[in-house]
């Protein structure tokens, strides 16, 4: 990775200045002995875990005892930050500066899953349930499993800090997604769902029929059996039922689980970053999820703008850089100048339609803080990078 | 190396890499000249519609577009509860139950719970539409699935080591089979879109092999989003090296009238087109190296251009044009 050409913001227009979004200061809610939780949310590829291990990084380096917990690092990145082991524990990370100290691991959602039955059954009953079909498609490829495993994760390592003292700061990276918001709603979903009323039905047909849901839903129920059974066969239904009685003899059920994990999201000392790139798609779905904090009185701590678009030259508009080419083109000299100059043109425009978008989105949320990391040439794969990276964070450079 | 009786094309990727905007561009390609594609979406975002510029599409069969020289792209977005109703209709000749349970969620529920269930019905939606024929002859040329991303690929067309579990007989069993005959045949290949970046190259690395080892098709890999760079190769050489000539640059933007009358303002502006070109040097080479990683892949590679400013219609025959030209058929 190398540092982008230079650090300078380089608005395009001189038009209207639209009201600058708050400076945040990165370095006091890292500081702050008061955050225990960082949340790095944000829609696919923006950068979710980069900004999560550079926070993590900068944060240790200035003192803090800090976990990291990432998920599905890109390789290089894993490596250098000495996640080789996937034991699905934290190990310290070498090579960082100063007197904090920073540990980081790779999120295995199935052994955490299995972790879980294992920390709480007796050894036959997790053995049953670990050996169990449907647990075992349930754990390794259900829509939302990923998102229930990453809170289940956080937990647990909260309960270590908290029990043995071993970290001060935890860093969450939240995992791949379309939607922001999935890492919030998907476990309370997929808790729904496992403790809906067919599962019910299924597990303890007399039971819920008893509690008035009616004749009519026994009788449809009749039928949804009758059903389900033609149609997957009635193994799939014993598992199920086999699963689910056990789970809920263990943990009273998916949705308690999920809902005690997610409320530690919502406990004082927890602060969610959401990250975007200056792209419309990512953009809309930051201004979702700032608007979900607010309904759901979560804090949030600011917006990492990622991937902006840097030039040295922004008294350079993209219409002069072009016409200025257009002359060395006419007149048939001066090739590489001219070639220079439309690969200016080109970032102008990138430039000026990002500033754009990152515009309107402040206009539309005027109270978020914002950090703006530069597009870097090269990918973020080294502690070198991640340094960087909080430096623009921390508004050390750029500013 | 593109083969013309391909009939079933699957397009994944990682996610965001293009795999609707491909599998679309895919569709335009092999409907023109008169031919007819259907274009499928499994996963109920109408990014089909989006793309097109059409209304929602229905549960069913529409146009969508017509290709150059007279071709028509069809298009489906299959719902897994709609195509569990049709079978329910269908084997056990429950229409009416089937849509009071849907009213209860029970199909939502059954589709959900039943691991490999709500892929068979997809699948076996698109497949069938594969082998559908008319007066003996194919009703669709081609058929393009905007398919899940790379992670996820591998188990959705393996219906059935999937269906194994729950269904050892019946009517799901013969769906899993007839798809899989439909897909291990070699008229089925599947198609990695990526970017010239490390994820996902790495995904697309890490998808070939996860197709190999299920001995799933593997197709054509397309790059997407490509940047042609604008320097030939001694001048980003140069201009990583930092050795560009300075006073010619000067002397150039000068005559082009771009610089003004302040040396100082001169030199910092020609330091930062500098700056920009070893930033475009540094990534072509990245890009490069990257490319390097797709080739002992051995699949044949096809690249398609960044559009400046987005996709419209207009781009997407654009990019159409361009995969015919590089021979993906
Ligand atoms: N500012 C930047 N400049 C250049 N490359 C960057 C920058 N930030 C992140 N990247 C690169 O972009 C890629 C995606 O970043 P990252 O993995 O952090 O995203 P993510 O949001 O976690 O993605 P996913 O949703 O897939 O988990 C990585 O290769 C990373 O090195
Ligand atoms: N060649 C291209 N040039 C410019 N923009 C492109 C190109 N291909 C795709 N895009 C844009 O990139 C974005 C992602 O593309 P698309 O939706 O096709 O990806 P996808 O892989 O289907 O994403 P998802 O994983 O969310 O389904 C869209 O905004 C699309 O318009
Ligand atoms: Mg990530
Ligand atoms: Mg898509």
């Amino acid at each position: 990775m190398t540092t982008p050409a230079k650090k300078s913001r380089g608005r395009a227009t001189p038009a209207a200045p639209p009201a600058r979004p708050a400076t945040w200061d990165v370095d006091a809610l890292i500081d702050n002995e008061a955050t225990r939780i960082i949340v790095c949310c944000g829609s696919g590829g923006v950068g979710k875990t980069t900004t999560a291990a550079a926070l993590g990084l900068r944060a240790a380096e200035r003192g803090r005892r800090v976990c990291v917990m990432t998920i599905d690092p890109a390789r290089r990145l894993a490596q250098s930050m000495g996640l080789t082991e996937l034991d699905n524990e934290p190990r310290p990370v070498s090579g960082v500066q100063g007197d904090g100290e920073l540990s980081a691991m790779m999120l295995d959602m199935k052994r955490t899953f299995d972790e879980m039955v294992e920390g709480h059954a007796d050894a036959d009953r997790a053995e049953q349930i670990l050996s169990n079909p449907f647990y075992q498609a349930l754990s390794s490829s259900f829509a939302g499993t990923q998102e229930y495993m990453a809170m289940e994760k956080l937990g647990r390592l909260r309960a270590t800090a908290d029990s043995e003292g071993t970290w001060d700061l935890i860093i969450v990276d939240t995992p791949p997604s379309r939607s922001a918001l999935d890492f919030l709603d998907a476990p309370a979903r997929m808790g729904s769902f496992l403790d809906g009323r067919f599962i019910r039905l299924l597990t303890a047909p007399a039971r819920s029929a008893g509690k008035g849901l009616g004749r009519i839903v026994s009788t449809g129920f009749g039928m949804f059996t009758s059903v389900l059974t033609k149609v997957i066969g009635g193994q799939v239904l014993k598992d199920l039922q086999a699963f689910v009685g056990a789970f809920e003899a263990l943990f009273g059920g998916f949705r308690e689980r999920a809902e005690a994990t997610y409320s530690l999201l919502q406990e004082e000392g927890t602060s969610f970053v959401v990250v975007a790139v200056p792209e419309r798609d990512a953009l809309r779905e930051a201004s979702y999820f700032v608007e979900r904090l607010k309904a759901d009185q979560m804090p949030l701590a600011g917006l990492v703008l990622n991937r902006v678009q840097a030039t040295g030259a922004p008294m350079l508009s993209e219409e002069q850089a072009l016409a200025g080419a257009e002359r060395l083109e006419e007149a048939e000299e001066g090739e590489l100048t001219s070639a220079l100059l439309h690969l200016h043109a080109q970032r102008m425009a990138t430039l000026s339609r990002q500033h754009h978008l990152a515009d309107r989105f402040s206009g539309a949320h005027p109270g978020v803080a914002v950090a703006e990391v530069p597009a870097f040439a090269g990918d973020v794969h080294d502690l070198e990078g991640l340094r960087q990276v909080g430096r623009f964070l921390a508004g050390e450079l750029s500013r | 190396m593109a083969r013309d009786d391909i009939r079933l094309h699957v397009v994944s990727g990682k996610g965001g890499t293009g795999k609707t905007t491909v599998a679309a561009a895919l569709a335009l390609a092999l409907a023109t000249g008169g031919r007819r594609t259907l274009l499928v979406e499994v996963e109920g975002r109408q990014g089909i519609a989006q793309l097109f510029d059409v209304p929602p599409l229905p549960y069913s069969e529409r146009k969508v577009a017509v290709a150059p020289g007279g071709g028509d792209v069809y298009a489906l977005a299959i719902d897994a509860e709609e195509a569990m109703l049709d079978y329910l209709d269908m084997f056990y000749s429950l229409r009416r139950a089937g849509s009071a349970l849907r009213r209860m969620g029970a199909i939502e529920f059954a589709t959900t719970i039943a691991p490999g269930l709500r892929d068979v019905l997809l699948t076996g939606k698109f497949c069938e539409a594969v082998k559908r024929q008319e007066g003996g002859e194919f009703v669709y040329d081609a058929v393009v699935v905007d398919a899940p991303p790379t992670g996820r690929v591998t188990r959705f067309l393996n219906v059935n080591r999937e269906v194994a579990d729950i269904a050892k007989v019946g009517p799901i069993r013969n769906q899993a089979d007839s798809v899989m005959r439909v897909i291990n045949s070699p008229h089925t290949a599947v198609h990695l879109v990526t970017l010239l970046e490390e994820m996902p190259v790495q995904e697309t690395i890490d998808g070939v092999e996860a197709l190999h080892d299920n001995g799933l098709p593997s197709g054509q890999i397309i790059v997407n989003m490509l940047r042609t760079p604008l320097l030939d190769d001694d001048e980003l050489a140069a201009a990583s090296d930092d050795t560009l000539d300075r006073d010619a640059i000067t002397a150039d933007l000068k005559a082009a009238g771009v610089i003004g009358r302040r040396g100082a303002t001169t030199a910092a502006l020609v330091e930062a087109l500098l700056d920009e070109a070893r930033d475009h040097a540094e990534r072509v080479e990245l890009e490069r190296q990257e490319r390097d990683r797709l080739d002992p892949l051995g699949l044949p590679i096809v690249s398609l251009p960044l559009v400046d400013g987005g996709i419209d219609l207009t781009a997407l025959y654009d990019l159409a044009t361009q995969l015919r030209e590089q021979g993906l058929r």
